[in-house]
């Protein structure tokens, strides 16, 4: 088990010199966000993050959830953790301010959103959710549906799920089975089975409001027939109290490798005659309302591969200054050290270190785009950054939560043979991380909207604007007065010629052979990840060149950053190369065999 | 009545306090700096005293450099009615600080003034006590209850015989233990709320206070390192070496 101190220092940084805080003041909506204010927010959430949820990180996975009868009981501790982010009013960080929202920009929402899923990623599921159907509501409800459930969704007084997966229905929602029947009132009863559904079911609240993608009679085959339809665990009465018990029950919830205390819920609708249920929307459009939620859902997945990273190099690090192993090399005789003393735990901690800092660049950089997309009165202003998000969503999801396995296993690995057994707290990281490049859509499923939607599609228009950006920062790194920039200058540049290589290898094969453009699909989403996230770094080493030559502040800070920055160049950057290369020249070797010689 | 509470911004609670090379003083560059933990009771238990109706209105004060704004919204946050900064960049003292609450004390008229202990980072123990003596009001130091009732209150204090209760008539002073309650956390719509909510600043000149320091320090340095342990064999060996070092006068 470990404490969790919410990074705010790094927080801030990435908030003010990459993602531009500062410009978000003059958004519209935005006039009170401040650099003190963000300051507050983020000390009051970090505070609760650590106090409340991080404690009940450990007990919650070893306890999980119960299913009794129907119900789910929540691990010990999280119906009063639950309270207190209500009472707080956290829920309603980033809703709309017409439904009790506090309106905050999804930068703000990005970094509290990163504490909760640091401190405690099984509790922050709950509220992730719910936000997913808070949104779908907000978009696509009517005025009716948006009066009973918003203003207690955005409060958290009710949760919110999403019923999307089928037995048969997993990455392919096309084969979604669930039947909606209309009714003569205009509801609807639906019939059917969904499955790995988070907080399906629990006791945390009153009522919980799902979200169901569901056929109608009528509807055509496939992706083009499924429509979506709301349908509260509790019927909601004319004045606001709630009525009957709804016909959908929690069947079971699954047993996992990791987030135990985040109950999976296998939901029956409709096994007792119909639950009830009204259209969201218009019919057939489920799906497509899905895709528009999709960016923020995947988004926010991602920032759980961050969040994890920074939680298992909390550990390890805590462990490698605490654990003394051996003596200093190249000191004879000398006293037992703390094993951070040794070059290879040294290089351990700097590699989960450097990434987890590229991810949280490159993520909270998508999250201030994404606010300028969302707000900026200009429209090519916001077309722009809207078409920057679209590219990277896939990138901050994919990438993220790849590495995020990877760090938490090196975490692990820091530990030694304490780190294989559970009570050190280290194995819990890699087991929470495992799933984060699964749902929301796997690392293939990212890759191929990177590489089809956002890249072929768009003859890789914005890749192009994002390499010119690159190249300029490398440019700027290169000229820095210091022994990094240089260094750091030439492996993005290395970093960013793979880049180029491997994107117009892929725009020009999409058309043509669409099956080898697929087979380096995830290394192209790992290769963009990988120098973005040296793009990101070298410009951290530029603004903290430039505090260092101001002379204003925190110089063991910056001089860290540049550190840091430079070790990525060194050990992570290079890995660009050998990707692209896989992405040009691996199709063969990938689809050469026939199906019977495996 | 009027409830001021007192609040001073020192190095935060987790950072492990370094002595500056020169033996001037405490590493203060680019350290975390946070609310005094006792303050920051004493600003929960002057927001529960108002949410008891007990107090019409809460002030959170704070004498420093214009970062203490910091430390004033954090009180604001939590739920104190309007903040008072009293900017100074002079070094601030007990005996100083006492005499800035007050005339700020006298200018506001309040009923009751709420602090912590002590602060954390000089851990003087002085400015409530001094303050009373000031305003020649009853003192109820170390709270770990506080209850009001007709001009008069009640003050649980933790002595060494055990629990202890004084009664003060108001105005007095009260000086917070760490026991007086939990601090809250501040809610996301207060924080939000606390932006809005007036902070005025005034001066040591304006109070008409000569905080010219009156204490000299000669040097501030580290405690001596602890020094390692010793393995020893046996219970005989240990018995011998605890003999030795008692007739050193090693510390125990």
């Amino acid at each position: 088990m470990s404490a969790y101190v919410a990074p705010l220092r790094d927080m801030k940084f990435v908030m003010t010199e990459l993602a531009g805080l500062d410009q978000l003041v003059s958004l519209p909506g935005c006039e009170e966000v401040s650099a003190d204010l963000v300051d507050a927010i983020l000390e009051e959430a970090g505070k609760l993050a650590s106090g409340v949820l991080a404690p009940l990180n450990a007990s919650g996975d070893k306890e999980g959830a119960r299913w009794e009868q129907g119900e789910v009981k929540t691990a010990a501790g999280w119906s009063e953790a639950y309270r207190q982010y209500v009472e707080g009013g956290w829920s309603s960080l980033a809703c709309e301010p017409e439904y009790g929202g506090q309106g905050l920009p999804k930068l703000v929402a990005t970094a509290v959103m990163e504490m909760w899923k640091a401190a405690n990623m099984a509790f922050s599921l709950c509220p992730m959710l719910t936000n997913g159907a808070i949104e779908a509501l907000t978009l696509k409800g009517t005025d009716e549906q948006k009066a009973i459930y918003l203003p207690r969704m955005v409060s958290g007084e009710w949760t919110g799920t999403m019923n999307l997966t089928e037995p048969q229905a997993g990455s392919d929602l096309a084969a979604v089975r669930t039947r909606a029947e209309p009714q003569a009132d205009g509801s609807y009863k639906i019939f059917g089975q969904k499955i790995f559904i988070t907080y399906g079911e629990h006791d945390l609240t009153a009522n919980i409001i799902h979200l169901v993608l569901a056929r109608l009679p009528d509807a055509p085959e496939g992706v083009k027939g499924i429509s979506l339809f709301v349908v509260p665990k509790f019927l909601v009465n004319a004045d606001g109290s709630l009525g009957a018990r709804n016909d959908v029950h929690c069947v079971s919830i699954e047993h996992k490798l990791g987030i135990h205390a985040s109950p999976t819920a296998v939901l029956a609708f409709g096994d007792r005659g119909g639950a009830i249920g009204h259209l969201v929307g218009e019919a057939n459009r489920g799906l497509e309302y899905m895709f528009i939620m999709m960016n923020e859902a995947r988004f926010a997945v991602g920032m759980e591969g961050i969040a994890l990273s920074e939680r298992a190099y909390q550990q390890a690090l805590a462990y490698a200054k605490d654990r003394v192993q051996g003596t200093e090399l190249g000191v004879r005789g000398g006293p037992k050290v703390a094993i951070i003393h040794h070059p290879d735990v040294r290089r351990m901690l700097m590699s989960m270190k450097s990434q987890t800092e590229a991810m949280r660049a490159l993520a909270y950089v998508v999250a201030g785009a994404n606010d300028v997309a969302h707000r900026h009165p200009d429209p090519a202003q916001r077309a722009a950054k809207q078409a920057f998000v679209d590219l990277m969503i896939p990138v901050v999801k994919g990438w993220s939560t790849e590495n995020a396995t990877e760090i938490a296993s090196t975490g692990i690995q820091i530990h030694g043979g304490m780190g294989y057994i559970e009570e050190t707290g280290a194995a819990q990281h890699f087991r929470d991380a495992r799933i984060t490049s699964i749902y929301e859509g796997t690392t293939a499923i990212q890759a191929n909207d990177l590489i089809g939607r956002k890249m072929a599609r768009e003859q890789g228009l914005t890749m192009k604007a994002v390499i010119g950006l690159m190249r300029a920062v490398a440019a700027e790194t290169g000229d820095l007065p210091n022994v990094e920039g240089p260094v750091i200058a030439a492996a993005l540049g290395h970093g960013i010629d793979a880049l180029e290589r491997a994107a117009g290898y892929l725009v020009t094969t999409y058309g043509v052979d669409i099956k080898s453009a697929h087979v380096g699909s995830v290394p192209m989403l790992k290769l963009l990840g990988i120098v973005a996230g040296g793009w990101q770094m070298a410009r951290s080493a530029v603004a903290a060149q430039r505090h260092l030559t101001d002379g204003d502040g925190d110089t063991a800070f910056y001089r860290a950053k540049l550190v840091t920055a430079r070790f990525y160049a060194d050990h992570i950057l290079p890995q660009a190369a050998a990707l692209a290369h896989t992405v040009v020249h691996g199709a063969p070797g990938a689809l050469g065999l026939a199906e019977d010689q495996f | 009545m009027k409830v001021l509470v007192a609040i001073k911004r020192v190095v935060d609670y987790n950072v492990k306090i370094r002595a500056k090379a020169d033996r001037r003083g405490v590493e203060l560059a680019n350290v975390r700096m946070s609310i005094n933990p006792f303050d920051e009771i004493a600003v929960e238990e002057g927001v529960r005293l108002r949410e008891a109706g007990l107090a019409r209105e809460v002030i959170v004060v704070s004498c420093g450099t214009p970062a203490c704004q910091e430390i004033l919204r954090t009180g604001l946050a939590t739920g104190a009615d309007r903040a008072l900064l009293v900017k100074t960049d002079l070094p601030l003292e007990p005996l100083g600080v006492a005499k800035l609450l007050h005339a700020v004390c006298i200018r506001e008229s309040v009923g009751l003034v709420l602090l912590g202990k002590q602060a954390i980072d000089d851990d003087a123990n002085q400015t409530g006590q001094m303050l009373a003596g000031l305003l020649g009001w009853a003192q109820g130091t170390f709270a770990s209850s506080l209850n009001l009732s007709g001009g008069r209150a009640w003050v649980g204090r933790e002595v060494d015989g055990g629990l202890e209760t004084v009664e003060l008539v108001l105005p007095a002073v009260v000086t917070a233990d760490l026991r007086l309650n939990e601090p809250r956390f501040a809610t996301l719509p207060n924080i939000l709320k606390a932006n809005h909510k007036p902070m005025a600043t005034t001066s040591p000149e304006e109070l008409g206070v000569d905080l010219r320091p009156r204490l000299t320090t000669l040097q501030v340095v580290e405690p001596p390192k602890r020094p390692g342990c010793t393995l020893v064999g046996d219970a005989r060996q240990m018995a011998t070496a605890l003999k030795l070092a008692m007739g050193r006068g090693m510390p125990s």
